[in-house]
């Protein structure tokens, strides 16, 4: 046969394929709108979303984990720092209470030293005070003594006044 | 000569190709990605334009007429056997992408192979039913089947209302011709047969429904979390393409309405376009009355889904109101344009891919050489592996327009980039 004739029929639409394709393309959007694209795309967007909830929540995570990381830092500083200043507070408690009980025995020493020179001085002045009490004591004796000798005869007692005399004359 | 029209043909649907600031950036995207291709193969080019010159020369010279005489009086004689050496490939080729209301694999004539299918017919006396092996592997009005009281017979895979007595070569139908051009004055029968195309479809039907829902199951059995095995693997990207570069990228915020839509358009184009790839397989993505049904549903979305500012767009248009007369009519007729140029551009590419296959293969029996093979085999496999490539970029781009013609139609004004300007001086001229 000529071209022409079944070239016409070619763009020339043929009324039971309009009718087939009419019935089966509805019929295929409905099928597949219900049973296949509705939970495919849900299950896509389902899994999506998941995806990008598990993204943040990883990048939650991590922030949390450095933000937690960089305080046990701070925490291990500062408790580092606290021990420094235990430290260093006890050493200067140490000190300072070494130093005080120095200090308080240097004052207990020389209190006792002093109270026991001061005993002692008193003492001493006691004895020295007892011994010119004896010294005059004797001495008065001795004194009494001699002069009971000086003046037991007249003679004596004459040649006694005689010689103040004479020293007087002199003077 | 067919490639002569199909030129025109080209030229034809290019004058449609809508004003639109997307198209013509995809069309610069193709245009570059062609040129591309043509730094390829100028060469191969080259060569394959040369076979076709001597081809048409050579042609000339041997067969000075095909198959059939047309005598003066109208009526068509078939030549005699031995005048029947050569073969009318451009015949073949219409015939390779036509419906047929059979399932033929191979062999010619009472010797074919072929599947049987049902045909459905609605006369005068009720419907009729029955299988095409009726016709015994009749395409000439030689074979008179009768149902309901009704006599049926098949010319060029057309059904009619057979004529009481045959004509002079055992024929049932009259045949008038006129300037090479053959009708068929009998009464054709509404015609509502599962022919090979409706065939096809159903099972592309059935693959699709198979394959969506039990990748659906999988969803369903493993969960979300789990990582796509399988089909679910190679299937949830193109869904996720379609839903996010075909229908987010042209729609918008509103597009998870329109994204089923999209995407069985998507899968239907693009599982029959594969289907055709298959030598046995049909060409029902390059018929017309299938792509005339996908844009006609593609138009019903756009327009009932049409907001103020589309319908004011084509009612209102921003422009002076003496020039309306001019603009609103050409407004009126886009609405039909855009989805008449979905329809020609899905049917011409896949069309002709398979005519150019089969062009090819025929240059073996035009030259009666088989020296020729090579050459031949060469480039219907640089064809094939193009149309590999077309078989996907066409059900994108019929996808995407559609997705486009529904973004234009439900976009905000304030979106629509392309107005804003208008609106300005509009503004500034108030």
């Amino acid at each position: 046969m000529t071209n022409t004739f079944i070239l016409a029929s070619l763009i020339e639409p043929a009324v039971g394929l309009i009718f087939w394709t009419t019935i089966t393309f509805i019929l295929l959007l409905v099928l597949l709108g219900k049973f296949a694209w509705k939970p495919i795309l849900s299950a896509i967007k389902t899994r999506e979303k998941g995806i990008e909830d598990a993204l943040a929540s990883a990048e939650t995570a991590l922030k949390d984990m450095r933000e937690l990381k960089s305080n046990n830092e701070k925490t291990l500083a500062e408790a580092r720092a606290e021990r420094d200043n235990l430290l260093k507070e006890a050493r200067d408690t140490k000190d300072a209470i070494i130093a005080e009980a120095k200090a308080k025995s240097q004052t207990e020493a020389d209190r006792i030293m002093s109270s026991a020179r001061e005993q002692i001085t008193n003492e001493k002045n006691a004895a020295i005070a007892e011994l010119k009490n004896q010294v005059a004591t004797l001495s008065i004796e001795i004194a009494e003594k001699i002069l009971r000798s000086e003046l037991s005869s007249d003679e004596k007692q004459k040649a006694l006044v005689s010689n103040l005399m004479k020293d007087v004359n002199l003077n | 000569m067919f490639f002569l029209k199909l030129l025109n043909f080209w030229q034809f649907i290019s004058t449609f190709a809508p004003e639109n600031k997307s198209l013509n950036h995809l069309l610069r995207v193709m245009t570059n990605k062609i040129n591309i291709f043509k730094k390829f193969s100028g060469v191969a080019l080259a060569v394959f334009a040369l076979f076709l010159v001597l081809s048409s020369n050579l042609s000339a010279d041997e067969n000075p007429s095909v198959g059939e005489e047309i005598h003066a009086d109208g009526t068509i004689e078939p030549l005699p056997e031995e005048a029947k050496g050569s073969i009318d490939i451009s015949a073949i080729a219409i015939e390779h992408v036509s419906d047929a209301h059979s399932w033929h694999f191979w062999g010619e004539g009472h010797h074919s192979v072929s599947a049987p299918l049902p045909i459905i017919l609605k006369g005068n006396n009720g419907i009729a039913f029955f299988m095409s092996s009726e016709f015994d592997h009749d395409n000439e009005g030689k074979v008179i089947v009768e149902k309901n009281g009704e006599r049926f017979v098949m010319f060029e895979e057309k059904i009619y209302y057979a004529n009481e007595t045959p004509n002079a070569y055992g024929q049932y139908v009259t045949l008038t011709s006129e300037d090479k051009e053959v009708s068929v004055s009998n009464a054709a029968v509404l015609d509502f047969s599962i022919t090979k195309n409706v065939t096809q479809m159903f099972l592309s039907v059935l693959l699709l429904v198979w394959l969506f829902t039990s990748i659906a199951k999988t969803y369903k059995t493993q969960g979300v979390t789990s990582a796509p095995k399988g089909k679910q693997s190679f299937f949830e990207p193109l869904i996720v393409f379609v839903r996010d570069d075909i229908a987010k990228g042209n729609i918008g915020h509103c597009s998870d309405k329109y994204v089923p839509y999209l995407l069985t358009v998507f899968f239907m184009i693009l599982v029959n376009n594969v289907f055709g790839m298959i030598p046995i397989g049909a060409n029902l993505t390059g018929n017309i009355a299938f792509t005339l049904v996908l844009s006609v549903a593609t138009m019903i979305v756009t327009n009932i889904n049409g907001n103020k500012n589309y319908w004011s767009h084509i009612f209102l248009p921003h422009a002076p109101k003496a020039i309306w007369p001019i603009l609103i009519p050409i407004e009126v007729v886009g609405i039909l344009t855009k989805p008449f140029a979905l329809m020609m551009r899905l049917f011409a590419n896949m069309t002709a891919g398979h005519i150019i296959i089969v062009s090819l293969v025929g240059l073996i029996f035009v030259f009666k050489t088989i020296y020729i093979a090579p050459v031949s085999v060469a480039f219907a496999l640089f064809i094939d592996v193009l149309e590999c490539l077309v078989a996907f970029l066409q059900a994108y781009v019929f996808t995407m327009l559609t997705a486009l013609f529904i973004g234009s139609a439900v976009a905000d004004h304030n979106e629509d980039g392309m107005h804003t300007e208008d609106d300005e001086k509009l503004v500034a001229g108030h």
